[in-house]
């Protein structure tokens, strides 16, 4: 990237002796503005869409399907909506913080985009602290949501203010908690180097690498849920409770904003677990060409995270909503012991087998398929079973 | 770091340092100490701190903030009315004592041979989490295990001084009465 | 290149801010939020000045800076809960039962 700026700086395409610095700015945001606008904004969109067509045909309803061909434009008509509707500001409310809270949630969401890492050669930045990057900046987002709480001065923003961040901080913890064992093993916290510890085959994968972080993959996708706001864990914007929580008073382009962070923040998880314990963007060599090889990869890596983002929206059509007291003993009193059990245990197994235990990662993996095989049975089971029901009783 | 990222961050620093300090609403306060320890963790990354830098971001904005917060709003409190005017001559005082100890700070920083002149050049793996895990637990281990003690006591001390007294056992109905209804709970 | 004096410079500049806020404001939690800029305030100095030496001695103090601030946020705001419970107040000018 850089060679290429100072490449073209050098045939002078941008004038004689231009302000170095400059030109690299230029480039650094114009390339932000086309991830933003043209990746992960309309990511956000659609995947609003897409979450309702599915849970529309979970629930068995039909969902938004009139515009566009099967509603598939819903979300640019809902972002046109908002972005023309009145910004309204409460009078009671602290105007500036008001203002400001809805970019700060946006700041949380757009920057781990930054080392995104979507094949061997497209990442922004391959920090060698990628990891804690990601994780101090998804920190930033419990700023935002307290400010939308506090300022709009309303009891159920606050309430859903206060409840974001006590879980956005508590669920940090076992979230942490289960990044450090793939750290453990690889010894390195850049995202490009965790997935080049990995390969493309299944059981060479961290997930089956050994039995504890299989356990922290599980642990740390549920807890991503938590500090995303997702159901089962959505108690900051319980609509039945608290209205939408600390977007209550929020309206126009500045509510559009928040659920632009939410939507884009499961693709952001969905890539953390990817990285960590899917493999990344690893592909089978199936050509030499090293473009050929990018568009594999970039494939691997997006199938993968739309994968966990359809697990997600799933999860949320199907489980119902647990209390906050639940969430919060959920957390300390089991995720945060049982992950850090992950960590003794996969230091331990690093440390009995330094290189990882090959014969593990086929026994993992076997385990896996056949926890698949069991379960899609089981769902075919019910859902023949569900179907001879409704031939028995048409009514229901 | 280049110079003028630099006075961007010392003015922004300096600025939300000075509105935590002057503004009368402690959430003011709180949103703007944030602003200067995220200032502050941009200037580590600058200098090559980039594991401490990251670790300030997530220590503070994630952690320390939100326990502000919660105190500062499980207190309710509003904000603060003006002190009255026989205070003046007191903050005067202060702010002169202030000035001074800059002014001290500054000659102090002025003939210190080591502030000054050029850096040495950053040798490969600074700043890296490696080096400073290594140092941790090598030169540092006794201080890092006392740190775990501290943190310890800390989560206990914390518990036991933030909890609700139990009520009293063997409170009889009438004493309770006698008490009268109006005290606050938990007085 | 940013000289280094610049960064001891600033540093000084905002722990002198934290001196004040300690010295200026009544209310508790404020004062606590001046002795977490003056905590940074010394951390900036350590950071800069290790960098100046080309040490990473600075840092390693820095994280003890760090949980010593976690520590001292969680006792201090545990007191100022329980002060608040007795005294149904967190101005430091009222508390006052134990001044001569």
């Amino acid at each position: 990237m850089q060679s290429w700026i100072d490449s073209l700086i050098a045939a002078g395409d941008f004038g004689k002796n231009p302000p170095r610095d400059l030109v690299y700015a230029l480039f650094i945001f114009g390339l932000s503005a086309v991830v933003f606008l043209g990746v992960a904004f309309p990511f956000a969109g659609i995947v609003s869409w897409v979450e309702r067509r599915v849970w529309a045909r979970i629930q068995s309803r039909v969902g938004p399907n009139r515009v566009g061909p099967n509603g598939s434009l819903q979300w640019l008509a809902d972002g046109l909506k908002h972005v023309f509707k009145e910004d309204i500001i409460p009078d009671e409310a602290d105007a500036r913080l008001f203002k400001l809270a809805p970019y700060v949630v946006v700041l949380g969401f757009v920057l781990p985009w930054a080392v995104m890492p979507f094949s061997s050669a497209l990442i922004l930045a391959d920090l060698n602290v990628g990891i804690l990057y990601f994780t101090a900046i998804t920190a930033l987002t419990v700023v935002g949501v307290l400010m939308a709480g506090w300022a709009s001065d309303n009891k159920w923003s606050l309430i859903g203010g206060i409840r974001s961040a006590a879980q956005i901080v508590s669920y940090e913890i076992p979230a942490g908690m289960s990044i450090f064992p793939v750290v453990l093993i690889t010894g390195t916290l850049s995202m490009q180097g965790i997935i080049r510890a990995q390969a493309w085959e299944p059981y060479h994968w961290f997930l089956f690498s050994n039995p504890f972080c299989f356990v922290a993959a599980i642990v740390l996708y549920m807890s991503a849920l938590a500090e995303g706001n997702r159901t089962p864990f959505d108690l900051p914007e319980a609509e039945s409770e608290l209205v939408a929580g600390f977007a209550t008073e929020y309206s126009g382009m500045r509510y559009l904003l928040f659920f632009f962070a939410e939507w884009g923040n499961m693709f952001i998880a969905g890539a953390l677990i990817t990285t960590l314990y899917l493999g990344g963007w690893q592909a089978p060599r199936l050509s030499s060409s090293p473009v050929v090889m990018n568009v594999l990869e970039l494939l691997s890596f997006n199938v993968k995270v739309l994968f966990l983002v359809f697990t997600s929206m799933w999860v949320r059509a199907t489980l119902p909503r647990v209390r906050i007291d639940q969430m919060m003993s959920l957390c300390w009193k089991f995720f945060v012991p049982v992950a850090f059990i992950n960590l003794i245990g996969t230091a331990l197994w690093v440390a009995i087998w330094p290189g990882g235990n090959p014969v593990a990662g086929y026994v993992m993996f076997a385990l896996g398929l056949a926890i698949a095989v069991l379960f899609i049975r089981r769902v075919m089971y019910y859902l023949k079973r569900s179907r001879m029901e409704m031939y028995l009783h048409p009514t229901i | 770091m280049p110079l003028g990222v630099f006075i961007f961050l010392a003015a922004l620093a300096v600025t939300s340092a000075l509105g935590t300090v002057l503004q009368r609403n402690p959430v003011h306060c709180l949103l703007a100490l944030v602003v200067t320890l995220l200032a502050i963790a941009v200037m580590f990354i600058g200098l090559g701190a980039v594991t401490v830098g990251f670790l300030q971001v997530i220590v503070y904005a994630g952690a320390i903030m939100v326990l502000f917060l919660f105190v500062i709003w499980l207190l309710n409190l509003q904000a603060e009315l003006r002190t009255s005017p026989g205070y003046l001559a007191l903050k005067a005082l202060a702010g002169l004592l202030c000035a001074a100890l800059v002014a001290e700070l500054f000659t102090l920083l002025w003939h210190a041979p080591t502030a000054g002149g050029a850096q040495a050049a950053a040798p490969p793996g600074y700043g890296s989490i490696e080096k400073i895990a290594t140092m941790l637990f090598s030169d540092y281990l006794i201080s890092f295990e006392v740190t775990s003690v501290l943190l310890l006591a800390a989560i206990v001390g914390a518990m036991a001084l933030a909890r609700r007294a139990p009520a009293p056992q063997h409170a009889s109905p009438q004493a309770a009465a006698a008490d009268g209804p109006a005290r606050p709970e938990g007085a | 290149m940013v000289p280094m004096s610049y960064f001891v410079g600033l540093s000084a500049v905002l722990f002198a801010i934290g001196v004040a806020g300690v010295l200026l404001r009544r209310n508790i939690i404020v004062i606590f939020m001046s002795i977490e800029i003056m905590l940074n305030a010394v951390n900036l100095a350590f950071v800069a000045l290790g960098r100046r030496l080309g040490s990473m001695d600075g840092q390693v103090m820095v994280f003890f800076v760090m949980t010593v601030a976690a520590a001292e946020a969680a006792v201090g705001l545990a007191i100022i809960i329980a002060v608040f419970r007795n005294r149904e107040t967190v101005n430091a000018d009222q508390l006052n039962l134990m001044r001569w």
